[in-house]
Parts: structure tokens; C-alpha cells; sequence
């Protein structure tokens, strides 16, 4: 059981050697604070300042439009509770999809305790929302439009373009999580016209622990966390000067390779769901065609998916699921339930997740794995003699 | 999260699959919960002479009803009617708190499957065990 194939980069990423080496210095000699005013802190500021000019030039961006922060979490949180805190008195209603990651819909779930109006657009089968719907949702109160880049559990890619239009014609704030997108697929804030976006290293192969902020130049945000007057006074907190260089290294080794990666990624991915589609009684999660390179997510009827990884795990595939047993709630991913599966099947679901490290041979053995678990586990599912 | 128990009885679920001479099934559990526990008994004078088991679910749904298989095999119904969930979580070695529902659910299978013996012997099972129960909501 030596073999061990990483199906799970939608999860995180193995850090690449470019931004280990990015890194190092930072951790090591130095180490100085960039506020110091003596060489040792200049040296970690200019580091700082290159990585905000790398970060911003591989999303279109200006460097003064980036903001590190913590995570991809706090990006989200920052955007959204600052547009609702600046814009408040102006309005009280905020449209976002069905589909968004915890990270922005159980913010704007807080703020509905807060006197916030929160629209949720519906999503069809493949997790797309009607661009129809969204101009009917906007109303004169609309203060913000919070629309993922590509969604985490099923792939798909929203036409951010579009939607990033509408918001501009209607004067209204555009935030996207991006979490998933950057790296993996062309992003440009200035020709997409987004407003705020949240960045996340570790989906990219930089470091966990750090993501980053877009706000476009004119966006007025208050300070999240006042303090040391650290990324302009809006974000303080001594900077996380090796994390910030691994981020932007990472991102920059993605894009310039994005081209050729994400064909050969979206090669190996084709393979991986047509091999799959074979099993009886599954289907594939998400849009067929606009979804991420790596994303191959489906549900298998009758077998539970904690079952599943664990198996798949015990084979040497780390993989994940929507199930309720694998989040530890009682209910399947509210993702999985928005695009239209009845409970017993979103439960049966698996997200394998391929990145520039997974190889055809990767492939070849979960095509040769994960059908004869789904068999064992029917073979003793209750739900399958009935079928 | 689990113990190795608990992964033993998952990746090597004992008494897995259906008994021709069962006296005694129950179901337990619903699909929209994700886990579903079939339990198959066969009873004779008194004890519980064989058992075998199909369950959909989670890890902890599948060991729990593996590793009950084997505390009541050999048991007399009272005896088996005495097995608590809380045996059921001691005999893994312990489950993780999101996932104690599945002791529940081995427990109820256990009961299911003795009163449709006793309904099949003409035996109202009421009055001896109490409410059979088949939960429709998710615990
Ligand atoms: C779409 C999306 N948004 C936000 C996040 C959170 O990012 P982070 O892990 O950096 O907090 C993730 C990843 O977990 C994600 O997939």
C-alpha cells in the first residue's frame, strides 16, 4: 500500500517549490519587522512591496488595490461586512447565489441578524444562476452582489463578466470569492469589472494561512482589524512577510504556466469522469463544460460518501465529500441540495480534485479503485437489493 | 476521529449480508439521513442463533452494526433487548460525538428485528419491549 495519489486540491495544495524558496529568506535571516526603519526591516518591506506588485499584476490589478489578509475567510468577511458596514445607511439588501462557500454565506447570514436583507438566487442543475433573476432581484436598497468565481464543490465557473456588468450598469458593488478561480483559470479584475475579490494561497499552491483582498481603486472599506496601521491602516498586524512572498510567487509560477497546465489538468480530468461516468447510477455534479480544470465531483447512488474516502483512503487516495457524515451536520452540502439532489443521493457524493502534480497513472489507479469500493458498498447497502 | 475499532469493523464488517431462515428482520433508519440498517436474525428457544446485517451509511454507521452483529449473536432476546447504545459505543472503543446517532441506530435495529420475531411468532411486542420504533427524522 505504498502508492499515494493526492485527488484533493480543491481541498489545498501541495506547496510548490518556487514558493518555498520565495519563503526561506524570511523565515530565516530575514526576519526583520518591515515597520523597522533599519536595513533588516527594509529589505522585508521591499520584499513586501514586490510581492503586492506580483500578486496585483497576475490579477489585473494595481498594487495599491491588494490587501493582504489571513485567508480566503477573512477576505470574504472583510469585504462583505465592510461594504455592509460603509453602505448601511444607504441600503440593507445584499443578492448572493445558493451555491457560495461557508465563507460568505454564513456571513451574510450574520448580517441578516443584523437587519440585512439577503437575496439567495436559486442555481439550476449545473449550479448556474439565471442572469435574468439577478436584474429582476436588484433593488434600489441593493448594496452588494457576492457571487463565487467558480464554485469549491462542484466546479462550475459563473460568467463573472456578465455578472460583473450588470452590477456596474446598476451602480452596485461586485464582490467575488475567487478562492477557487485564481491560478486555475484567466481572472482580471479591471476587464471583469469587479469590485472586491478574495484570494487564497493555498488553493494555488502558496502557503495556508494567507490570502489577499482586491478592492478596486474608489471602493471605500473600513479597517478590519485596527491596530499597527499595517496594509495601509486597514488590515494591522505585523505582516506575514514569508507567507505574503510564497503567496505571490505561487501565483505568479500559476499563471504564467496556467495555459498548459489547466490543458494537461483538464486532460487527465476528462479521462477521470468518463472512466467514472461508466459505474452504474451516477452522475457527474456541476456544469459538464464551464468547470474547473481539476473538478471532478459526483454522487453515486445508494452508498454514503464518508464511506467512500474512508475506503479511498485506506487505498492511498485522499479525496473528500458534501455528505452530512463527512461535514459532521446532518444534512448533505447545502450546494448539493441547491442544484436539485434529494438528500439520499447528496450524500452519496465524492470531489476528486486534480492539480499539476497528478499524473495519468494517478488516474488509471483511482479508475481501478473507486469502482470496486462503490461495488463492495453496494454489495452491502440495504438501499441497493431494493433499487 | 476513529478508533481502530471502529476502522476494523468498517474496512472488515463481520457477518455482512442476508440469512434465508431469518425469523426476525428489521429496518432502521431512513436514506435521506444517509443511513439505513437492515438486520436479519435467526431465533431459536429463545436465542439469537445467527445474524447477518446490510447497512448504507457512514463508517460509524457500518461498524456500529458490524460489531453489533456480534454482541448479540449467541444471546438470548432478553439479553440482546439489554444492549444499549452505549454498549455498542464502549464494545468501538468509543465514536466521535457527531457520530454517536449511529450507536442509536444499531440499538433500534437490534429491537426491530426482535419484534417483527415476535409479530411473526403472534406475539404483540409492545407490551414486552415497549415502543419498537422505526425513526422517520433524522436523529
Ligand atoms: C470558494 C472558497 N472560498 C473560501 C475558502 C476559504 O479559504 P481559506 O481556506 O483561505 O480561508 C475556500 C477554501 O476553503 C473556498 O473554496
Amino acid at each position: 500500500m505504498s502508492r499515494f495519489v493526492y485527488a484533493d486540491n480543491a481541498a489545498t495544495t501541495r506547496l510548490s517549490e518556487t514558493a518555498l524558496s520565495a519563503m526561506l529568506p524570511w523565515l530565516q535571516e530575514g526576519f526583520g519587522n518591515p515597520s523597522s526603519v533599519y536595513r533588516l526591516g527594509r529589505a522585508a518591506r521591499r520584499a513586501l512591496d514586490e510581492a503586492r506588485e506580483t500578486v496585483a499584476a497576475a490579477i489585473g490589478a494595481k498594487p495599491d488595490e491588494i490587501f493582504f489578509t489571513g485567508s480566503g475567510t477573512e477576505a470574504d468577511n472583510w469585504a462583505i461586512r465592510g461594504v455592509a458596514e460603509i453602505l448601511g445607511q444607504k441600503g440593507r439588501h445584499i443578492i448572493t447565489t445558493a451555491i457560495e462557500h461557508h465563507a460568505v454565506d454564513h456571513t451574510v447570514k450574520d448580517l441578516e441578524k443584523h437587519g440585512f436583507d439577503v437575496t439567495y438566487l436559486p442555481v439550476d442543475e449545473y449550479g448556474h444562476i439565471s442572469l435574468d433573476d439577478l436584474r429582476a432581484t436588484i433593488r434600489s436598497d441593493t448594496i452588494l452582489i457576492t457571487v463565487m468565481f467558480a464554485n469549491n464543490e462542484i466546479g462550475t465557473i459563473y460568467p463573472i463578466r456578465e455578472i460583473g456588468a450588470i452590477a456596474r450598469e446598476n451602480g452596485i458593488l461586485f464582490h467575488t470569492d475567487a478562492v477557487q478561480a485564481v491560478g486555475h483559470i484567466p481572472v482580471d479584475v479591471t476587464a471583469m469589472e469587479i469590485d472586491l475579490m478574495s484570494l487564497s494561497a493555498h488553493k494555488f499552491r502558496g502557503p495556508k494561512g494567507i490570502g489577499a483582498l482586491y478592492v478596486r481603486k474608489g471602493v471605500r472599506l473600513p479597517s478590519f482589524i485596527t491596530g499597527g496601521a499595517q496594509e495601509r491602516g486597514k488590515r494591522s498586524g505585523t505582516e506575514n512577510v514569508a507567507g505574503i512572498c510564497g503567496m505571490a510567487a505561487a501565483l505568479e509560477e500559476s499563471v504564467q504556466t496556467l495555459a498548459a497546465s489547466s490543458a494537461k489538468i483538464e486532460a487527465l480530468r476528462d479521462k477521470l469522469i468518463a472512466g467514472l461516468l461508466q459505474i452504474p447510477r451516477t452522475q457527474l455534479t456541476g456544469d459538464p463544460v464551464n468547470r474547473l480544470p481539476g473538478s471532478a465531483s459526483f454522487v453515486f447512488e445508494c452508498v454514503e460518501g464518508e464511506a467512500m474516502i474512508l475506503l479511498l483512503d485506506a487505498a492511498g487516495i485522499a479525496a473528500s465529500s458534501g455528505s452530512a457524515c463527512s461535514s459532521g451536520s446532518l444534512d448533505p452540502s447545502h450546494v448539493l441540495l441547491a442544484i436539485g439532489l434529494p438528500h439520499e443521493i447528496a450524500h452519496g457524493s465524492v470531489r476528486l480534485s486534480l492539480g499539476e502534480e497528478n499524473t495519468e497513472a494517478d488516474v488509471d489507479y483511482i479508475l481501478e479503485t473507486l469502482p470496486n469500493i462503490v461495488e463492495k458498498l453496494r454489495a452491502m447497502s440495504p438501499l441497493w437489493e431494493e433499487a | 476521529m476513529y478508533s481502530e475499532k471502529v476502522m476494523d469493523h468498517f474496512a472488515n464488517p463481520r457477518n455482512v449480508g442476508e440469512l434465508e431462515n431469518a425469523n426476525g428482520i428489521g429496518q432502521v433508519g431512513n436514506p435521506k439521513c444517509g443511513d439505513v440498517m437492515k438486520i436479519y436474525m435467526y431465533i431459536k428457544d429463545g436465542v439469537i442463533q445467527d445474524v447477518r446485517f446490510k447497512t448504507y451509511g457512514c463508517g460509524a454507521a457500518i461498524a456500529t452494526s458490524s460489531i453489533s452483529t456480534e454482541l448479540v449473536k449467541g444471546k438470548t432476546i432478553e439479553e440482546a433487548l439489554d444492549i444499549s447504545n452505549r454498549a455498542v459505543t464502549e464494545a468501538l472503543d468509543g465514536l466521535p460525538r457527531e457520530k454517536l446517532h449511529c450507536s442509536v441506530l444499531a440499538e433500534e435495529g437490534i429491537r426491530s428485528a426482535i419484534a417483527d420475531y415476535y409479530r411473526r411468532q403472534g406475539i404483540d411486542p409492545e407490551p414486552i419491549m415497549g415502543c419498537a420504533l422505526n425513526c422517520a427524522e433524522c436523529h
